[in-house]
């Protein structure tokens, strides 16, 4: 359709394109400059971006003495890991239940899914709260994952791909003698592959991101997820340290930013496919 | 089989009632599940909303719709729920025309077509806490880049995020920033999905320009992933409180108090459950709102399939 000629019309394309793109990386290349200034450079107020004291080291230590980094991430990825296992060992069996298997409740359930899909974390935080603090399980892996332990969009979204499954795949597998469970764990499972990566990058960038619930239930710096401990870390900053609130926030971006990196493609298909079916 | 008769029931009847008990329990940890983290906590805020229970003290009385005329009195609340609706007024229709535009002018162009959809996406895949602290650096009045950019044109640059007329653009700002890409993505996909032979067809009808072959195909055809993507923009918009919380605390003067940083601050903050939760239930009627009047949109106007 399009001729590979430069015409005015493309040129035009590519600048504002291009114009586009750097809006939006600006926010990025400010970080990156402003981790590796001093703090008499920062409040200058330059705008030249490479910095005329190269300042990353003392910043980077900064970012990483005042609260411990490493420790951040690993919550992140426990506390992610933990989720994202659950929600796919609860939800995958049940869409199959109620996608190939004929029972009773299976209508209730449906309704209770899409009641579900209504309520967000925000609309249930209050009672789970006065429940946890009764059960005293504040401040604990326990306290920040079991609420999404189950994800109704993650029984929605596969039960909908359970539905286009062919149904001799599932009648063989039980002539050949296999339990309802294998043949979830060994038929469904790997068919359904595209779905359960798509919910995942869909879970996982959820709850990476979160604050709402963490800041709720967490107010011991050892449970900190990411984005909680850099809101600590800002109130350890008492100051505009900006160069040290750059290294960190540089820090606790780029994990998941390399992730993306790498599996772009994935990625943005796992995006528009949880997007346009939620 | 004779012997499976005798207890009442056909070969068929035994094995439909076995695949139903095991069906059920396939379905038993999700079902108890639901129960325990959705349905239970859903009718408890509920009635939570018509007491006067607060953290830290035992009993707790119903005070009937008592938090729903204080909700209606409460200047914080109604400041809330408006600046709620002018961030979303603001968010979503730009956040989708940007997202178009950039989707469009992406398909349309061979070239860097990966690269742009990268860039474009990468805010989806930043922590939002982290990057609004970027954003608070660049918004700063006397050390940000964004204000040295306008004094070198001599124009005087606010204090984006620390005076009260425009803190909610500051933050609208950073909203759509985020979330362009996430829409550009959903109507990258819609766009792939329009037959190439429906725009032969519009040009042998007559639709000569680019706009005429947007006017007849282009738009029309997007219309579901349109309708998807306005209410996933609104319902995000409505749920704004990671940049709020990290960089305003609501401030200054509550002009960016907005609807969950409110329920926040009462509920987790001050400890007053009871009126929390009558501002969670109207939160959630918000919600439930947009829901119906997506389903009404979907059933009349958008079906081109």
């Amino acid at each position: 359709m399009t001729t590979q000629t430069m015409t005015i019309g493309r040129l035009a394309r590519l600048a504002l394109l291009s114009l586009g793109a750097l809006l939006v990386l600006a926010p990025y290349i400010f970080m990156l400059s402003t981790a590796g200034k001093t703090q008499s450079e920062i409040f200058a107020s330059s705008l030249s971006l490479i910095p005329h004291t190269w300042n990353y080291l003392a910043n980077f230590t900064k970012a990483f003495t005042r609260v411990s980094m490493p420790m951040l991430l690993w919550n992140g990825v426990v506390v992610c890991g933990m989720i994202l296992v659950l929600q796919v060992l609860v939800a995958v069996p049940c869409a199959y239940a109620m996608a190939k298997m004929k029972f009773r409740a299976a209508r209730v359930m449906m309704a209770l899914v899409m009641l579900g899909l209504l309520v967000p974390i925000h609309a249930t935080a209050l009672p789970l709260y006065v429940a946890f603090d009764r059960l005293s399980i504040l401040n604990s892996y326990l306290a920040l994952v079991a609420p999404f332990s189950i994800s109704v969009f993650a029984i929605f979204l596969f039960l909908q791909f359970f539905r286009a499954m062919p149904d001799d795949l599932i009648h063989a597998a039980r002539l050949d003698g296999m339990s309802e469970l294998g043949i979830v764990a060994r038929v469904i499972v790997p068919n359904a592959w595209p779905a359960v990566t798509a919910f995942a990058i869909f879970s996982v960038v959820a709850h990476w991101n979160d604050l709402f619930w963490p800041l709720i239930v967490v107010t011991n710096q050892a449970y900190a997820t990411p984005p909680l401990g850099l809101l600590f870390f800002r109130a350890a900053e008492a100051g505009d340290d900006y160069g040290a609130l750059m290294a960190a926030t540089l820090i606790i971006t780029l994990p998941l930013v390399l992730v993306f990196l790498l599996a772009q493609k994935s990625f943005v298909e796992g995006i528009t496919m949880t997007g346009l079916k939620g | 089989m004779a012997d499976l008769a005798i207890s009442g029931y056909s070969p068929i009847e035994t094995a439909a009632r076995r695949e139903a008990r095991t069906a059920l329990l396939l379905a038993s940890p999700a079902l108890v599940l639901m129960l325990v983290f959705i349905i239970l906590p859903t009718v408890a805020v509920i009635v939570l909303g018509f007491t006067d229970f607060e953290l830290g003290y035992a009993s707790f009385r119903f005070v009937g719709f008592e938090n729903y005329a204080e909700l209606l009195n409460s200047r914080t609340f109604r400041k809330s729920l408006w600046n709620t609706a002018v961030y979303t007024a603001i968010v979503t229709p730009v956040s989708i025309a940007l997202g178009l535009g950039v989707a469009l002018l992406i398909e349309s162009e061979p070239r860097g077509r990966s690269f742009f959809r990268t860039v474009y996406f990468l805010p989806v895949a930043s922590l939002l806490v982290a990057m609004a602290t970027v954003w608070q650096y660049l918004f700063h009045p006397s050390i940000g880049p964004l204000n040295a950019l306008l004094a070198q044109f001599g124009i005087p640059g606010p204090n984006w995020l620390g005076a009260s007329s425009t803190v909610i653009y500051g933050l609208s700002v950073i909203g759509i920033w985020q979330s362009i890409g996430f829409n550009m993505v959903l109507f990258l996909a819609g766009l792939t999905a329009i037959p190439r032979d429906l725009y032969a067809a519009a040009e042998v009808d007559g639709a000569k320009s680019a706009l005429d072959r947007f006017r007849l195909v282009t738009w029309p055809m997007l219309g579901p992933t349109t309708l998807f993507v306005t209410t996933i923009s609104v319902i995000n918009s409505v749920k704004v409180f990671e940049t709020v919380k990290t960089l305003t605390e609501g401030g200054p003067n509550k002009a960016s108090e907005v609807l969950l940083f409110t329920i926040y601050q009462e509920g987790f903050v001050f400890l007053r459950v009871g009126y929390a939760s009558a501002m969670t239930v109207v939160f959630l009627a918000i919600l439930v709102v947009l829901m119906v009047l997506q389903y009404r949109f979907l059933d009349r106007q958008v079906h081109y399939s």
